[in-house]
């Protein structure tokens, strides 16, 4: 009995001197919280995405962090459901007292919900390729960012592919195009501008919603397939939709090589499921995919090697897996931005803001991270928290994606006006005066 | 011993009809009261007091609104999710095309506009019961969030579809939505509209349209005999439980997840009201904080429990146990207690009365 007490009471005190040590470890990292969903219909997007941002994390930190900060994470699985998310975010937003630097919700409900919250936290909210769209103007939303693309820049450059693919813009008179979008905020985004592209090209657009989960297709297929017969078809899905989307338009005859899919409908865990349907679909992206880069390798070899890897190895190099690799090299690159300005410490949210306007990923410092041709340069300004990135597009062959197309620059002089004006609008509704010392 | 109302005699047809007539029960209201205004607000965080309480308060407040409806009146409604969310963008409406109205004449007029839709689904409950009653009121839940999604001048042309409130001003300085707003003034007007309504509710039920709803619902044809308009009666529960759905709805997107989307309400928000109130106490009150509770607290509890207890699990595992716990729990209590949280609390207050003399 009295070697049991002793021995607990040995354990509990290595415990309290281990979470002590902690503690005093945690005042010198730069904490972020992870919002993540690895169960539910939309748990195929979440895994690989939660993978990428532990691996990225865990190799910052043994390669020595950032500039010799290291990174401290926690993470709170929402499910995808917007009101978990909240209760999520307000149970990790801090740790220890120190409030988190920025937050990645990885959806675009949760996106809505939190910018109010993360204004008045002083965090960063970086939606990267999702969310609000006209939060890119960074004079009305300081704190939130959409880098490297929006949806409204990623369907323009999707339309300049398929006007390459008819054998130029002009010819899309007179075409159809038709989108297929999950029937929430995140596929409604794109709307606006197909519906600006239609007058401006002359092509019809049709729109084609589709309900959460999305698993019930076979209207809007049959519709699609036998009825409106577009000349090519766009799919904003996420979760279960799109590789549904995929079997449901095979099934009706409808050519799988006409479907585009966003670069949210673009993973290996749309195509996979749907098997032999999907070979020939195409899908967009504004990084490449695979393992063939130095950053993969160093993944590898100091993570994976190390035996510290967040899940399966396989995944590594995965498009998903590679979107959140994308995330973290921003986050990595503001932080050194704002380091270069306030020194090397833990810099707080509103540090990162600024860092985070000053971002610029030329192609040498890509080469430098390892990752030369993984993307195209991206540059951060305090005006255009989008910047200026481009969009490939890649086909499944059975297997792999393969084929990546060129490179297409979105029409940032018919995006850009519409973001401007839709955050003007914003400002006047929520009395926000914009920041004038940005030009 | 402890729960006994021997001695306490009634001396006046007021303290005969009093809200509370038994001491032991008014002194535990006024406990809970006091320590909800003055202890929790000082002691609990910003976590607790916006993802839990709030949500708290704001899901017991729907689930009155439910328990109305289906616990006294007897008709069985699935459409709770589509009735907030008719209240959360009539609110959006009301304080995007009237600025200045203050925040409280915005809830109380969505909440009308959410009664009369109520009303108008209620309709065919004068003609059918049951669960062919809770199919018509699947239709609003369908309908209204198709309408929503489907008719742009409900988002005021917004792209997306998702809106979110402007801030608004409750008294002087301080703001009850947007980044400025404290989650004290949350904490504290959604509380206070919560124990107004929550007593609103317990006197309705009282008087004499609680009594016909609860006649309606024991048996329709004996209470039509006795001269209770069916018509009346039926239509006076959705117009109330809608009111009240709505107003909820609305307090949910302005003051919980502070944007307005209609998949925020989705059927399984419906459900979900209704395992509260099952969970809970059909017909009863105090029940629906009861399910409110249970529904919402537990899996949030069971979810961060691990990471308290220093356990380090990862996510999925950690929320698929919350599911297979929670379900267990569901299973149990219905085994223990087929009608709810709130029967259990009225057995302890038997017991509490022999107690610790039990014959």
């Amino acid at each position: 009995m009295n070697n049991l007490v002793k021995k607990i009471t040995i354990v509990m005190l290595i415990g309290v001197v281990f979470s002590l040590t902690g503690l005093a470890q945690a005042a010198e990292k730069i904490y972020v919280p992870m919002l993540t969903y690895t169960t539910g219909p939309y748990a195929p997007g979440g895994l690989p995405i939660d993978q990428g941002f532990r691996d990225y994390f865990k190799y910052v930190n043994a390669t020595g962090g950032v500039n010799g900060v290291m990174l401290d994470w926690e993470t709170c699985e929402y499910g995808y459901n917007t009101g978990r998310g909240v209760e999520c975010y307000d149970r990790i937003k801090s740790k220890n007292g120190k409030m988190g630097v920025a937050v990645f919700p990885l959806s675009t409900g949760v996106t809505y919900a939190l910018i109010p919250k993360t204004q008045a936290d002083g965090m960063v909210l970086h939606s990267m390729g999702y969310g609000r769209t006209d939060a890119s103007d960074g004079r009305v939303f300081s704190h939130v960012f959409t880098a490297p693309m929006t949806y409204w820049s990623q369907v323009t450059a999707i339309t300049k592919y398929i006007g390459e693919q008819m054998g130029g813009l002009n010819n899309l008179k007179g075409k159809k195009i038709a989108l297929v979008y999950h029937n929430s905020a995140y596929g409604k985004e794109p709307i606006k501008t197909l519906e600006v592209l239609s007058k401006k090209y002359g092509f019809k657009f049709l729109k084609y919603p589709v309900n959460h989960p999305g698993l019930e297709q076979k209207s809007t297929w049959l519709k699609i397939g036998r009825q409106t017969k577009p000349d090519f078809a766009i799919i904003f899905g996420w979760g279960v939709m799109t590789q549904t989307s995929i079997k449901e338009a095979k099934a009706i005859g409808y050519p799988v090589s006409k479907i585009i899919g966003n670069w949210w409908s673009a993973s290996e865990n749309d195509t996979r499921p749907a098997g032999a349907a999907s070979v020939g679909y195409k899908a967009a992206g504004f990084h490449t995919i695979g393992k063939k880069y130095q950053l993969h390798k160093d993944i590898l070899a100091k993570v994976y090697g190390a035996g510290n890897g967040s899940g399966e190895k396989s995944v590594v190099g995965e498009v998903l897996y590679n979107r959140a690799l994308v995330q973290g090299v921003i986050l990595t690159e503001a932080i050194r931005a704002a380091q270069k300005k306030y020194g090397n410490i833990a810099i707080n949210g509103k540090q990162l803001a600024w860092g985070y306007e000053h971002v610029n990923l030329t192609s040498s410092r890509l080469n430098e991270l390892g990752l030369g041709g993984f993307m195209k340069p991206l540059k951060i300004t305090c005006a255009n928290h989008e910047g200026a990135n481009n969009l490939l597009i890649h086909e499944w062959d059975g297997n792999n994606w393969v084929n990546p197309s060129k490179w297409y620059t979105p029409m940032y002089d018919v995006t850009r006006p519409m973001i401007e004006s839709s955050a003007a609008a914003y400002a006047k509704e929520k009395g926000i005066t914009p920041r004038s010392n940005c030009n | 011993m402890i729960y006994r109302e021997a001695g306490q005699f009634k001396t006046s047809y007021n303290s005969d009809q009093a809200l509370l007539p038994v001491a032991q029960d008014r002194f535990f209201v006024i406990g809970l009261l006091v320590v909800a205004y003055l202890v929790i607000p000082f002691v609990a965080n910003d976590y607790w007091l916006n993802s839990i309480f709030l949500q708290f308060f704001i899901f017991a407040l729907a689930a009155i609104g439910l328990n109305i409806l289906t616990g006294y009146a007897g008709q069985l409604s699935l459409g709770t999710g589509g009735f907030m969310a008719c209240g959360a963008f009539s609110a959006y409406k009301l304080a995007t095309s009237f600025p200045d109205m203050h925040i409280i004449i915005v809830l109380f007029i969505a909440g009308l506009i959410t009664a009369l839709v109520g009303m108008l689904f209620g309709i065919p409950s004068l003609r059918i019961k049951g669960f062919y009653l809770a199919v018509s009121t699947l239709a609003a839940q369908f309908f209204l969030l198709w309408l929503f999604n489907r008719v742009p001048w409900f988002t005021n042309y917004s792209s997306s579809g998702v809106i979110s409130p402007p801030p608004i001003k409750l008294i002087g300085d301080y703001y009850i939505t947007g980044p400025q707003a404290t989650n004290l003034t949350q904490y504290f007007f959604t509380l206070t509209l919560v124990v107004v309504m929550a007593l609103g509710a317990r006197n309705i039920i009282r008087g004499h349209i609680g009594r016909s709803w609860m006649a309606m619902r024991d048996m329709d044809i004996a209470a039509e005999i006795i001269g209770i308009s069916p018509l009346r009666a039926k239509l006076s529960a959705f117009a109330v439980s809608s009111f009240y759905c709505g107003i909820a709805g609305a307090l949910w997107a302005f003051l919980y997840t502070e944007t307005v989307q209609p998949l925020a309400f989705e059927i399984n928000q419906s459900f979900l009201i209704l395992f509260m109130i099952i969970i809970g106490g059909l017909g009863s009150i105090l029940g629906s904080f009861f399910g409110a509770a249970f529904i919402l607290v537990l899996p949030i509890f069971l979810n961060s429990a691990p990471a308290l207890l220093g356990l380090k699990l990862s996510g999925s595992l950690v929320t698929h146990i919350e599911f297979m716990v929670f379900g267990v729990l569901i299973v149990f209590f219905l085994i223990v207690e087929p009608h709810g949280l709130a029967r259990l609390w009225g057995i302890a207050k038997e017991k509490l009365r022999l107690w610790p003399f039990p014959y």
